[in-house]
């Protein structure tokens, strides 16, 4: 009985230990003391999460798209009603597919790699030396990373919601024949810009701010060995999935139907 | 790759952000901006609204020429009162028009459209139609087609 309470017991404290570091963490880097000067930083991370991670985002976004109108089409035209097929492709991209799936990718593509990088340099005592000669690491390292995050999350969303619908499109219109400008008007009358279009911009914002925050955490609380930054990389991706999908059920359950 | 390089890109990124919102916005929301004070407001009852709602289209000969702004329940006579919202540009439209709420296609979304009158008098904002025709209700038609054949 006694060694099952103890196991009990040490779960609950690394859970609760985790947790509250990762909040620390998120905390420091965030809120203490945002520094201008900090401003380079967060454009060369932007580069690094965002801009290298829009050939990845824009390919797939046109790829759902396309699949999204072969397959609605198919489905549709049975009931005479493809001129709905743009509405329900925006409407699916813009509220659910673009922020998920681009929020999965960015998992994927850019948090393995900060959690990686992080890893290693506290593998290699760069984050320790920062210490030594009064540089914040926290401030220096893991605040750049999540406002780049912040910034870059909402913005893959969109040219991911943006590149589908046009990929659908070219499908529907171009290739399936369905009527251009019922595509067109059915889908503006259908898509509310306030309550799809910004309920899904809010998912991606909390998305990236999870997605970074578990990998920058990941990272700086990994083990210093070569097997703890290879475990502390495949937790981000894991970790960050499950939380994407999770959190989004709520997030719908909350903005959609209230 | 140089600083200079870099801040060029993510300036770049931003901007395809952007963008891309633009698009959402306007191409696929149908956002429009400011483009409410250029127009003006007339009323339509109507018996049966069908499936009538906010944001349907009002038209001219099939042009788009304004917006169902608002439906509401009349309370003296319990019928549908719909405002419109008209560009600003299409003023003459006669007052002894004819509002009808058409589907468009056999399934498709309802619309108002208008068909004109001869009256030399136009709207301004805040007339109403006094001739409506209501929407077909599919049901109904089939209610009565098989009426008939009894």
């Amino acid at each position: 009985m006694v060694p099952y309470l103890r196991q009990l017991g040490q779960l609950t404290l690394r859970v609760f230990g985790t947790v509250g570091r990762a909040g620390r963490v998120w905390w420091h880097a965030v809120w203490r003391r945002p520094r201008l000067r900090n401003l380079p930083l967060v454009i060369a991370q932007i580069y690094q999460l965002g801009v290298l991670s829009v050939v990845i985002t824009v390919l797939s976004g046109f790829s759902i798209g396309a699949v999204l109108a072969l397959q609605g089409y198919n489905q549709l035209v049975r009931y005479g009603s493809e001129s709905a097929l743009g509405l329900g492709v925006a409407l699916v991209l813009v509220m659910e597919i673009g922020p998920v799936v681009s929020a999965l990718l960015f998992a994927g593509r850019a948090g393995s790699a900060v959690t990686a990088e992080i890893g290693l340099a506290k593998a290699t005592e760069q984050l320790s030396s920062m210490e030594m000669m009064g540089v914040d690491p926290l401030q220096r390292i893991i605040s750049p990373r999540l406002w780049a995050g912040f910034i870059s999350m909402p913005i893959l969303a969109l040219l991911f919601s943006a590149v589908g619908i046009w990929g659908a499109a070219l499908v529907g219109v171009g290739w399936l024949g369905v009527y251009e400008g019922a595509f067109w008007s059915v889908m503006q009358e259908g898509v509310d810009f306030v309550s799809h279009v910004l309920k899904g911009i809010v998912k991606s914002i909390v998305f990236g701010a999870v997605v970074t925050w578990i990998a920058v955490f990941e990272g700086y609380d990994a083990e210093p060995t070569s097997e703890g930054i290879a475990a502390a990389t495949t937790r981000t991706v894991v970790y960050s999935s499950v939380s994407i999908l999770v959190l989004d059920f709520f997030l719908t359950l909350v903005m959609f139907n209230l | 790759m140089q600083p200079r390089t870099i801040e060029i890109v993510v300036g770049a990124f931003i901007l395809a952000g952007i963008l891309a919102l633009a698009v959402l916005a306007v191409r696929v929301s149908g956002f429009n901006v400011g483009e409410t004070t250029g127009t003006y407001s007339v009323y339509a009852k109507f018996e049966n609204i069908g499936g009538l709602v906010v944001r349907s289209k009002v038209s001219i000969s099939g042009v788009v020429v304004g917006r169902v702004a608002e439906i509401t329940l009349d309370p003296r006579t319990m019928m549908a009162l719909v405002r419109m919202e008209i560009n600003g540009d299409v003023s003459q439209i006669s007052t002894d028009s004819t509002a009808a709420i058409l589907t468009e296609g056999l399934l498709g979304g309802k619309y108002v459209g208008l068909s004109l009158g001869a009256d030399e008098e136009f709207f301004v904002d805040g007339d109403e139609f006094y001739d409506t025709q209501s929407a077909v209700v599919l049901e109904e038609l089939i209610g009565q087609f098989l009426l008939k054949q009894f």
